[in-house]
């Protein structure tokens, strides 16, 4: 059983087949073993999990495979950058200690990328919205906002 | 389980009418898939409205806007309509949990989750919106304020869907205020929500429209504040009557978030703010 979707995950054609009732979470850490993509809460309030389908972030862990549609475009942290060669924001992330334990970081940087994306050059206070609903318990918050602040500040193209 | 992921409007309407397929409606999911999962099962089956372009629209007539049932907070925050006629509809957008949750969560499902603290209804109560509702036979038009019937009660029968949102559009002459107040700017519920749109000149009241979130079993309107407010004078005095008008007419509770007293007092200050607001701005 499950349903077949044609996905483009991280920029590649995919069709991927999974239960209609499971998470995308789920079906990305599973089924495309994508496993950099996190599960905090598990219902929409820590941001983990956050992920940008179509161009908008959303979390993943709130949306059902089933509500996917053909042709949906997601992007995960896998997408932005890795070990090989890291993206700008993940890079700034490092240069200003932004990351501690790292649970939430995939999350943050999910968010300040389609900030980014929209809003090459935002306000303070916009980079505060952007990241409010990703919630991290080691950093304080004030080395994330910084580390936005300097990728957006420092013109390289996101 | 079962999933009807529905292309048209009339798809969905059939399966509802049928008891057999009779599933619960998945908009955005962001109310139902943390029901779900708090509960600890799915349902047997789902009934996916999200991608209905039919209900996903934004339209100008004449005298009202219509919104559609499946459009979402992040598509009202960016609608020069939604801006231009009733701009604080996207101020109460802009608070509903953080952006993830405004890219996902929809007009509909907001106003048909039926909780108190939802932070659309308030709005939408206090500009006089009508809901309508649809079942394969037809449809009809319900004032919002009496959809809601009792805590997480509504008019909605088993067979109808929430189609449309339709708010009249008022004068330039009138202004309106949201107002919320949770535990923090971004992802908290309403402790209250109070939302007001009023008529004023030459410092009096000419009209007012005064609607609550978090103050009652369900979002609600405040007849005897309005009427004691229509046509005064907006003097200490008359502020002063209508913010223990208001605080005897609405009923808070004690509960997780807040409680009645702390409740009333804010209700009663927000009010104020507004008039205090309004009488310098008209
Ligand atoms: C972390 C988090 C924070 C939140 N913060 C807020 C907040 O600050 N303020 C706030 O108001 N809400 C908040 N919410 C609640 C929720 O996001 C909103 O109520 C949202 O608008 C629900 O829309 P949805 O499309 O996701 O609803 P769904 O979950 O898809 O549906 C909700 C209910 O409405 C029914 N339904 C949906 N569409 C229709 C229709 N067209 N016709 C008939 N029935 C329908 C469903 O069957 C279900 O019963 C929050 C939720 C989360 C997870
Ligand atoms: S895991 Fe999805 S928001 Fe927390
Ligand atoms: S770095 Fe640990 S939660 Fe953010």
């Amino acid at each position: 059983m499950g349903k077949s979707i044609a996905l483009i995950v991280n920029g590649k054609r995919k069709k991927v087949k999974a239960h209609a009732a499971s998470r995308v979470l789920d079906v990305l850490r599973e089924t495309l073993k994508l496993t950099g993509t996190k599960e905090g809460c598990g219902e929409g309030e820590c941001g983990a999990c956050s992920v940008i389908l179509n161009g908008e972030v959303v979390n993943s862990c709130l949306i059902l495979f089933g509500q996917l549609n053909d042709g949906d475009d997601i992007t995960t942290i896998e997408g932005i950058g890795g070990k090989k060669k890291l993206h700008p924001l993940q890079e700034y992330f490092l240069e200003c200690g932004a990351s501690q334990c790292g649970i939430c970081t995939p999350g943050m940087i999910m968010a300040a990328y389609a900030l980014l994306k929209k809003n090459p050059r935002p306000t303070h206070d916009e980079i505060r919205q952007a990241v409010a609903g990703n919630l991290c318990r080691c950093t304080g918050y004030a080395k994330i906002i910084e580390a936005i602040e300097r990728c957006a500040t420092s013109n390289v193209k996101i | 389980m079962r999933y009807f992921k529905c292309e048209n409007l009339i798809e969905a309407l059939g399966l509802l009418a049928d008891p057999d397929t009779r599933f619960p409606l998945l908009a955005g999911g962001t109310d139902l898939i943390v029901q779900w999962r708090m509960g600890g099962r799915m349902p047997e089956g789902v009934i996916d409205i999200g991608a209905l372009e039919e209900i996903r629209l934004i339209i100008q007539r004449e005298n009202v806007i219509e919104i559609g049932a499946a459009v979402t907070h992040s598509m009202l925050i960016e609608s020069n309509i939604v801006r231009r006629y009733c701009p604080v509809l996207v101020d109460a957008c802009r608070t509903v949990g953080a952006v993830q949750i405004q890219n996902r969560g929809t007009i509909g499902g907001n106003i048909v989750n039926a909780s108190p603290a939802g932070d659309t209804p308030p709005v939408l109560m206090a500009f006089d919106a009508k809901v309508e509702l649809a079942n394969l036979s037809g449809r009809r038009h319900v004032p919002l304020r009496e959809f809601y019937l009792s805590y997480r009660k509504t008019a909605l029968k088993p067979d109808e869907l929430l189609t449309r949102i339709i708010i009249p559009k008022h004068g330039p002459d009138e202004k309106a205020g949201f107002y919320k107040i949770g535990t923090r700017k971004a992802q908290a519920i309403s402790k209250v929500a109070l939302c007001v749109r009023a008529k004023i000149a030459g410092g009096a009241v000419n009209d007012i429209a005064i609607a609550l979130g978090s103050v009652a079993p369900t979002a609600v309107r405040a007849p005897k504040t309005e009427a004691f407010l229509k046509g005064k004078k907006l003097d200490s005095f008359a502020v002063d009557e209508a913010k223990r008008t208001l605080a005897a007419e609405i009923a808070p509770i004690d509960d997780i978030r807040s409680t009645a007293d702390y409740r009333r007092f804010v209700a009663e200050n927000l009010l104020a703010r507004y008039l205090e607001k309004a009488s310098d701005a008209f």
